[in-house]
Order: structure tokens, then sequence, then C-alpha cells
């Protein structure tokens, strides 16, 4: 029950969920959807890359069967379609998770979210499943519900789904296509029997479109999730992407295939490799279309307690949730002041940001001179600002300059190059590594970089920047590409000169 | 008639909710069949409902002490490879 899903490149780099501060808010991918689905996930850690800095979810363990096999899971951990390779989650019976669900709630205010993602498939555990939901529904309303699953079991589901504070379910689908399907799905158990080979593979796609179907029909939110197995469903995966827009899904995230030997999957063991971060980036680019690609998303991991990327599951342990008191409904009055402050300043970061974009398009229109995107990547701790050394960033976002503008194009995470001081001797293969996860980027903005790395980073064509500490990400993006404009180097014989060089 | 689960079953419950006999429980370290419940299923399903949804290989035995799943039956994973 788990695998693959993390961000771009393996999966080392700490952090537990998503890390906060990652995700640019670049231009608001919510922009595009209709006023209803906006107001939906306007406060949603996981869709908003805005609130993504301001709200949390988190997850509880209450689900452990499963009913299909996907090749890149090993069923002696938690479910590779929702967490990281290797996890086992603590599993909960429904009364414990949802004391633990309440004693969060009450603690951080901006949990707004809570998941049922394993270490199963939650759906393939009906009962623990909704009885963990009717419980929350019934003694915290302000808690949005969401659910994740592999599909089999969910048009059975969707009736008893609907009756639940829910708002949005995930549903993982690599494929529409059976013979692609045979190649990642081994079997599945369907009414009292194991299905294997392609019969299976055309049972499950099956059910998940018509789950699809049926909750887009109901009027509940749907993101799709897929995992990208190079030479299995790389090229497929723009098709299924094109096909689960087309049906409602309002959002589609593709994340890579992490196998490795270790976590002891069918993949991971016969030496199927996962993407580069070019390939699944090219992908990503491919299957964007009308925008509803989510690039911020971590993967978070299932049991994950905080604000994306800030694990305080600690705090949480289940004894320490035992001896706490909790009064909700007193909790509650203090959550709804916390969630309109913020509320209100979103809002106003909104303004301010339509305003400036309108500015932004109409210098652009002066303009017009069309140049080569460029790739760059950003440390930061979050805010949107420019503010982590070179060296302790565990992870890097990664921005296209164009003339057209900034965009948000995804996550590299790596090991940072060195932990602690200002200075270190050994940093040596991590620096490697970070050169590699930064390829194709031409320059790397940071609030420091060290001595040390300037002249590998300079050699591998990727220019170390720390003159924008403290600065709008975006803002500092398109100053360096106006630099870069002036200094000629972008039109197209530049690339060639800078690769010779 | 009965199966019985041995060591390797990683708790995840998908069993225990499918048998028609009620023979399946929770227990520590493992999960474990009645073997006096337990009937195989017969007359109920075609085939034994545990060993059905079973995800681990060699997790669930028949009265012969051999595995209803045995390895590479189910993940495809060569057996070679699972040794190592
Ligand atoms: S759906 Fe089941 S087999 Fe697939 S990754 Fe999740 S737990 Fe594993
Ligand atoms: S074989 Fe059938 S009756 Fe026996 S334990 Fe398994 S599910 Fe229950
Ligand atoms: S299905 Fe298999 S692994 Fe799961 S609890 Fe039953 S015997 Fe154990």
């Amino acid at each position: 029950m788990q695998l693959p899903v993390i961000n771009n490149e393996v999966s080392e780099a700490n952090s537990g969920g998503c890390s906060a501060g990652s995700c640019g808010s670049t231009d608001d991918q919510m922009n595009h959807l209709p006023e209803h689905i906006r107001q939906k996930v306007f406060n949603h850690p996981c869709y908003s890359e805005e609130a993504h800095h301001y709200f949390a979810r988190m997850h509880v363990a209450v689900a452990p069967a499963c009913n299909i096999q996907c090749n890149y899971c090993n069923r002696k951990y938690d479910c590779a379609n929702e967490s990281r390779p290797g996890v086992v989650s603590e599993l909960h019976h429904p009364v414990q998770a949802v004391k633990k669900v309440l004693a969060v709630a009450a603690t951080i205010p901006q949990m707004t979210v809570l998941g049922i993602a394993g270490p199963g498939d939650p759906l393939a555990n009906p009962e623990r499943t909704f009885e963990t939901f009717r419980m929350l529904s019934e003694q915290a309303p302000d808690i949005k519900l969401c659910v994740s699953t592999n599909g089999l079991s969910l048009p059975e589901q969707v009736e008893e789904l609907s009756k639940y504070n829910i708002d949005h379910v995930t549903i993982t689908i690599n494929c529409v296509d059976p013979d692609v399907g045979a190649q990642i799905y081994p079997w599945i158990f369907w009414k009292n029997k194991r299905i294997k080979g392609r019969e299976a593979a055309e049972i499950l796609i099956a059910q998940q479109q018509k789950g699809l179907e049926m909750l887009v029909a109901k009027g509940i939110l749907v993101k799709v999730n897929s995992v990208m197995i190079p030479g299995v469903n790389d090229k497929h995966l723009e098709e299924v992407s094109k096909i689960v827009k087309a049906k409602g899904a309002f959002l589609h995230n593709v994340m890579p295939l992490i196998s490795e030997a270790e976590h002891g999957t069918f993949y991971g063991l016969t030496g199927q490799r996962g993407p580069t971060n070019e390939e699944l980036q090219a992908l990503q680019d491919a299957c964007e279309g009308d925008m509803n690609m989510m690039r911020h998303c971590r993967q978070c991991r299932a049991d994950a307690v905080g604000l994306l990327g800030e694990d305080r599951g600690a705090e949480f342990t289940m004894d320490k949730v035992e001896e706490m008191e909790i009064n909700y409904p007193e909790a509650m009055k203090m959550r709804a002041e916390v969630h309109a402050a913020i509320n209100e300043e979103l809002e106003s970061k909104r303004l301010a940001k339509e305003s400036k974009v309108q500015l932004v398009s109409i210098q652009g229109v002066q303009k017009k001179e069309v140049t080569r995107p460029v790739l760059m990547a950003v440390a930061t701790k979050g805010g949107g600002v420019i503010n982590e050394h070179f060296g302790h960033a565990s992870e890097f976002l990664i921005y296209e300059a164009s003339s057209e503008g900034v965009r948000f194009i995804g996550h590299r995470k790596t090991t940072p190059y060195c932990e602690g001081g200002d200075t270190c001797g050994d940093g040596e293969s991590a620096l490697d590594k970070t050169l590699r996860v930064l390829a194709g980027c031409e320059a790397v903005l940071c609030s420091k970089v060290g001595y040390e790395p300037w002249g590998p980073l300079e050699a591998a064509g990727i220019q170390p920047n720390g003159e924008h500490a403290m600065e709008a990400i975006e803002d500092a993006i398109l100053k360096v590409y106006e630099e870069m404009r002036v200094g000629g180097r972008l039109e197209v014989k530049a690339v060639v000169q800078q690769k010779v060089a | 008639m009965a199966l019985e689960i041995i060591e390797l079953c990683t708790n995840c419950w998908a069993c225990q909710p499918l048998c028609p006999s009620q023979a399946i429980f929770e227990a520590k370290p493992h999960f474990l069949i009645d073997a006096n419940k337990c009937t195989e299923c017969a007359g109920d399903f075609e085939d034994p409902q545990c060993a059905t949804i079973c995800p681990i290989e060699g997790a669930i035995l028949n009265e012969d002490g051999e595995p209803l799943n045995p390895p590479g039956s189910l993940t495809g994973i060569p057996t070679q490879k699972l040794a190592a």
C-alpha cells in the first residue's frame, strides 16, 4: 500500500508533508475555474497556491485494506497512491481518529481539511471510513472532508459519500486503456473473485470513469492523480488528462513513479525507472492545456499534520491526544475568527495581484518583444519571497520566465548542500545532486550562496544569484530575466554560446 | 477443512469482513483463523474469500501447509528477485 508519490526526483528530502513555503503563487490557477468551484477551493490547502501558505490539512489512517494491487506498491507499506515509499502509518480506530482530528483542529485553527488516505484504499474500508466521516460531520461541521481512492468501488459509494461534508474526492487514474492498465495492475478483487490481467484493468478503468462521472453529476469536486511510469503510461497520460478534464475533474495532477529496489515493489525489483525532472515537466506541460494542473502538490504524506510541509505530528501522538480535554464548540468559535482573518488577508492579496496583473499585461502589450523562455530555480522558506540559503534548501521552486510573464513549474527536491553553518566541508555529493536536480535552469535565486558552490554552479550553466534576498519571487525573477534580456542572453544564439562555455 | 494465517500477515484487515463464517479474528501479532469455524467457504463462495483478497503471498496456508498464493503469484515478481 505505498509508494511513489512525491514530487520531482526521488524522495530523500526529509520534510514530512509537503513543505510549506515551497509553493510559489504564480498565475493563480483558480482564476481559470468557474466561480462556484473557485469558491469551494478558495481556502483549500491542497488546491489553492495562495491558501497553501495559510491553511492546513491532515490525514488520518483508518482504512488498512485494499482491493487491488498496483505494481508500484508494496502492500506491507501504506498506499503508494497517497503516501511516500516505505511509510507505515499507525492505524487508528475511527473513534481515535476523530479524537485526534478534534485535538489538532482545536490547537491549529488553520486546519480546515481532513483526509482519509489509507493506509489502504479508503473505499475498500467503507465502514471505518464512513464512521469517521459521520462522526466528524456531526461534531466538527467546520472541517471539510476529503478522500482518495483507486476507484474500484467508487460507483457503489457515491451515494453514501454525498451524505457527508465531503468537498472533494481524489481518484488515482493511471490509464484509460486496459492494455496499459494490465502493465500497472496485476489483479483486482471483484465480486468475490481475484481477477487478473487485462480483464482486471478493464473493470477497474470502467469503475473509475463511472465513479468520476457520478461524482461530477452530484456536484462533488474531483481531482485526478496519475503516476507517470516511463515506457508504460507516459505517452498515454495526455489522453487521460483530456478525458478526465472533459468529464469534469477540476484538477489533474501527474506525479512521478518512485521505484527503488528497497521498496520491494514489482517496479522496484524489476528495474522500472521513474521519470526525470525534465520528462515529468514535459508531460505536465503537455497535459496543462487549460491550466488545470496542480504543480504545487508535493504528495503529502498520508499521516502528516500541519501546514503543508510543516509536520507537527509528534505533538499529536495518540497517547498525548488521549490526555487532552477538548471543548470543540468553543474551539469552533476561535477557529471561525481565525479563518475570517485569513480570508480577509487572502482576499486583499488577490485584489492587489489582480491590479498588478493588469499592469503587467499593459506593459507587455507595449513591448511585445518575444524572447526565449528561461527556467530559474528559487530557494525559499515560504511567504512568497526569496529567503533561503542555497546550501540549506531541501527543495527548489522552478519557474519559467518568458516574454509572457512568470509561470510556476514545480518543485524539485534535493539534499541540502550543507546542513548547518555557512561553511561546511563535506558537501560534495549533495552538491552534485543539487546540480543534477537543477538541470535545465539558467539561474538560481537564493538569499545567499556560499563561495564553494559558486564555481560548479556557473560551470553547469546555472548563474548563482543572491542579490534579491527578501524580494517577492516573481518580481525578482522578472528583474533577472530583464537583466538577461538587456545582456543579450535571451536570443537563441546565446543558448548555443552558453552551451559551449 | 480449514485455512491458516501465518506470521507473514501484515494485519491489513482485508480478509476479516469477507469471511462468511466469521472465522477470522484480530489477534496479536497477526490475524488468525478459527479452524473450527472455517469452512473454506464451501457452499458460500467458489473461492476461499480470505485467500482471494489477501495481498501477501504466502500469508494463508491450506490444510497441507501449502500457500494458496505462492511467491510471485500475486505481484508477478520473479522468485529469484524476491529472494534477494
Ligand atoms: S490502491 Fe492499493 S495497491 Fe494501489 S497503491 Fe494504494 S494500497 Fe497500494
Ligand atoms: S476460507 Fe472462507 S471460511 Fe475460511 S477463513 Fe477464509 S474466508 Fe473464512
Ligand atoms: S488479508 Fe492477508 S495480510 Fe491482510 S489481514 Fe488477512 S491474512 Fe493478513
